[in-house]
């Protein structure tokens, strides 16, 4: 009876085993990355073909003139590749992240919330999980643009690491507040047009905001506004072992109010998905 | 809480759970009770609310009229509780099938927050228990689908829980297979006396020693031993049962529309 009892009233967890959580929802994210191979690889594609053809294609009609963290007038390809990197992780972050949220009611993303961990945690370990496959794909990224001699210096590499957990962890985060939020952006190919692409092209990622300023004022605000632009300029400096203070504290401000407005838009009493339609049965 | 309490405690208690989607209702005051160590059957047709129910229980869904406890502990104010306590076989699949038997049953011991060390006991466990300690290397994708049921039974055993939930386990398996898995699960509630709620539309899933719970159309209609059930309703056997209370049930929606 004794153990009976002991495991009934077997409910508070130690800290040890708020990681083993951890680590097993990073560590199931990783066996299913290794499994899908094509998903990674398409995922690379993007933004090769970005800095192949499109930036290949600008390369004669855009230079950039030296502005911080470059020391020296920079191709538009070395340009891109930060802005290229967020874009990966914006990918990554709004797919897993719309994943989590319309898989709800499938079996994987049933057995994750049946965990008796605060949902919260469980939450959180999922979107640090899927920062970690956007991680991985940046570096790969990275290695392919160094071979086609867009080097960075050796210390940017290591500083990019926290730069990226930072960036991915927002940027997944702001996934799954909208689409908990948004019942109208219900596949993918919404968010690609309201989000993904507005987010992208209104940002730093493809042309330096000080011409865009010369350009329309207008847009220059909206650009600096955009939490897109300060992971873009975080992950530029970091490349080169650089710090933006400005772009850092927005990034963890904005991880902060997104993970904290997610983990609510998730609830079952608060989010959408309490109000959304019967699941049969 | 002392022994004499917990064999009192009820493995499963909704009480007075009612549950909407915009103007439809799902579930209407919906009461019914899971005792220790038995083995009840939740008996529906497709659409009685069945789904809504477990997702209730298990936290999918916000509890927004009602309380749900799980050996006392209330599923809305202290979810860890109750869920630790709680193993769920769900209707859709719950492995991935790209890898290990072994390896999604080392996700879930994490999700329970139990080391690798302990699971890997657990683990011989469960998997001798549903006879397919052989298999633990095998991809799940090339296991037989009533294979897979007895994995998910085994993942749902894995923390050792006292009350297993399962959601139509038997839908797309064969004869035997769904004998094989009947047979297993009531042996888990005569033999190691945890609780089992059986949700099925299959009335012959039920025998005579069970619990039923008669839902439909979001309301309890009956609730007991089977043969009470029989015996309330006037019927000759539980189909005969179910039939007449789902049609009194009907008549009087009718009745009530006119």
């Amino acid at each position: 009876m004794t153990a009976i009892s002991e495991a009934i009233d077997r409910h508070h967890f130690s800290l040890a085993q708020y990681f083993i959580c951890l680590k097993g929802i990073v560590w199931r994210e990783a066996l299913r990355f290794i499994h899908q191979r094509e998903r990674f690889v398409s995922a690379l594609v993007r933004p090769l073909v970005w800095l192949f053809i499109f930036a290949a294609g600008f390369r004669q009609v855009l230079g950039v003139s030296i502005i911080p963290p470059y020391e020296t007038y920079v191709l538009y390809e070395v340009y891109i590749t930060p802005g290229l990197i967020a874009m990966i992780q914006l990918f990554n972050g709004m797919q897993s992240s719309l994943t989590m949220v319309y898989d709800r009611e499938t079996g994987g993303m049933r057995t994750l919330l049946v965990s008796p961990f605060p949902r919260w945690w469980l939450l959180a370990s999922k979107l640090l999980a899927g920062t970690l496959v956007s991680v991985l794909q940046a570096y790969a990224f990275l290695l392919i643009a160094w071979l086609w001699e867009i080097e960075a210096p050796p210390l940017g590499y290591l500083a990019l690491l926290p730069a990226l957990l930072l960036s991915g962890f927002m940027l997944g985060a702001l996934g799954m507040l909208i689409s908990s939020l948004i019942k109208q952006l219900e596949n993918f190919a919404g968010v690609m047009n309201f989000v993904i692409f507005p987010m992208f092209f209104a940002s730093s990622a493809l042309y330096p905001l000080r011409r865009v300023k010369e350009s329309s004022p207008l847009l220059y605000y909206i650009c600096q506004a955009n939490p897109f632009t300060h992971a873009t300029e975080l992950i530029r400096f970091a490349l080169y072992a650089q710090v933006a203070w400005v772009s850092l504290a927005v990034v963890v401000g904005c991880t902060i109010v997104f993970l904290f407005g997610a983990i609510l838009a998730y609830d079952p009493a608060r989010g959408f998905l309490a109000r959304r339609n019967n699941p049969g049965g | 809480m002392k022994p004499f309490e917990i064999a009192q405690t009820p493995a499963l208690e909704i009480d007075h759970v009612s549950h909407r989607y915009g103007a439809r209702v799902a579930l209407n005051d919906v009461s019914l009770t899971v005792r220790q160590s038995s083995f009840t059957v939740l008996l529906g047709l497709n659409g009685a609310g069945k789904s809504t129910l477990f997702s209730l229980i298990t936290r999918l869904y916000a509890i927004r009229s009602g309380r749900i406890r799980i050996f006392g502990h209330d599923v809305g104010s202290e979810p860890g509780a109750a869920l630790s306590k709680l193993g769920v076989v769900f209707q859709s699949r719950a492995l991935d099938i790209d890898i290990s038997v072994r390896q999604n049953l080392m996700y879930h011991a994490a999700l329970h927050g139990i080391a690798s060390s302990r699971a890997r006991d657990l683990i011989a466990q469960v998997l001798d228990r549903v006879a397919m300690a052989d298999r633990s290397q095998d991809r799940v994708g090339n296991l037989s689908i009533g294979q897979m049921r007895r994995i998910e039974i085994a993942r749902a055993l894995l923390h050792q829980p006292r009350l297993l939930l399962l959601d139509e386990p038997t839908v797309g398996l064969d004869i035997k297979a769904r004998a094989d898995i009947l047979d297993h699960v009531r042996r888990l509630s005569t033999v190691e006396g945890i609780g089992v709620l059986w949700a099925t539309h299959l009335i012959d899933e039920a025998s005579s020693g069970d619990d039923v719970v008669v839902l439909h159309k979001g309301k309890v209609l009956s609730h007991g031993a089977v043969s009470d059930v029989v015996g309330g309703s006037g019927g000759a056997d539980l189909r005969d049962a179910f039939n007449r209370l789902t049609g009194i049930a009907d008549q009087n929606d009718l009745e009530a529309a006119r």
